[in-house]
């Protein structure tokens, strides 16, 4: 994983990690790895680590068994939840871009509509050209 | 958590030249603390003086309670940046060799990190890249078992590949019982590793802060911040 150094590491992995949880490439249930383990997969310092643990599990999206370790929560409802914070913020980051680009509302509702549409007729020709 | 290593009001001066201006510095177990700052800035000075290596003109050092001596000098683990090694020792004789010296130098993990680190045996010190004799040079280090950790430059003049391995190295290393201090210039390539970021100016300390604080409060990478102390 490559970092961007101006915004805190603990933030950009458990913004990773939530991605994960709801593409489903880390299942619910799931254990993750020790915080040092995790630490070393990143290439992050090993209180980081622990710092993302804890700030997940205030969120509630991992709870420690004792003796265990940390494991992804099961709760659907949880990765919904996650899954429109998400969307939301990447609707608000787009929004406060195209503004500062000085575009209307309009404009923006519009060049939205077209690209959902490109990529939805691009990706119909990739299916049927395989 | 109590200081491990703690420095008060430190100066050293060789003959007319100030290397170390009063500087006072905690160092605690449970943390990786980055020595920061161009060449002359005092990185070496403020090391060689904590190994026991360099006696300071003025202040105090002390180690786990104790100022520096023989005692101290077990407790600190010191990698420098030259390359120490004898040129004609093969590898694994480097081993046997810091097996005799140090008490606290486990060759069973130098053995195992060996392989982990491609690196060969048999082969002789001098036949090894300037990339592998960082790996070799690191892993003694962390081979040995102490309270106190320093590693002066371990990324200087190593590929990409090397310098990724080693920042690990020393990751691993650290622990809730040692102190893990690092000096270097390409603080970018160090920064996710750190706790705390320490930048030397001249010999004083310019900045002692946490590294996710900078990013938190300053929006700012440590490097930025560097950049920043080092062009006013």
């Amino acid at each position: 994983m490559r970092f961007n150094n101006s915004t805190p590491i603990y933030l950009q992995v458990i913004d990773k990690l939530k991605a994960d949880i709801i593409s489903g490439r880390i299942g619910l249930g799931q254990k993750m790895p020790s915080t040092r383990d995790l630490a070393q997969e990143l290439g992050i310092n090993p209180n980081t680590a622990s710092r993302i643990y804890k700030e997940m599990e205030s969120q509630g999206l991992c709870f420690k068994k004792r003796g265990l370790g940390t494991f992804i929560t099961e709760s659907d409802k949880m990765v919904q939840k996650i899954k429109i914070d998400m969307a939301d913020q990447l609707t608000a980051d787009f929004v406060e871009g195209m503004k500062k680009l000085g575009f209307s509302s309009e404009a923006m509702v519009d060049l939205m509509i077209k690209k959902v549409n490109y990529s939805e007729t691009e990706e119909a020709e990739n299916e049927s050209s395989c | 958590m109590k200081a491990v290593v703690e420095l008060n009001n430190v100066s050293k001066t060789y003959f007319k030249k100030v290397a170390l201006n009063q500087i006072t510095l905690n160092f605690a177990k449970g943390k990786i603390y980055g020595l920061l700052g161009p060449n002359g800035s005092g990185k070496t000075t403020l090391m060689k003086i904590v190994a026991g290596l360099h006696k300071h003109t003025s202040g105090s050092v002390l180690v786990d309670d104790q100022p520096i001596s023989y005692k101290s000098k077990a407790m600190v683990v010191f990698m420098p940046t030259e390359n120490y090694l004898y040129p004609s020792m093969k590898v694994k004789t480097v081993l046997q060799y810091f097996r005799d010296m140090y008490q606290d130098f486990s060759i069973a993990k130098a053995s195992g990190l060996l392989e982990k680190l491609e690196l060969n045996a048999e082969n002789k010190v001098s036949e090894l890249s300037t990339g592998l004799n960082g790996r070799l040079k690191v892993a003694l280090a962390v081979s040995r078992a102490a309270p106190v950790y320093l590693f002066d430059e371990p990324l200087n003049g190593l590929d990409p590949i090397s310098r990724k391995i080693v920042r690990n190295l020393i990751a691993e290393a650290a622990g809730d019982n040692n102190a893990v201090i690092v000096s270097s210039h390409l603080v970018s390539e160090l920064e996710p590793i750190l706790d705390r970021a320490i930048l030397l100016k001249d010999g004083s300390v310019a900045l002692n802060e946490g590294a996710e604080e900078i990013r938190i409060q300053k929006g700012k990478s440590v490097e930025e911040l560097y950049e920043e102390v080092y062009r006013s």
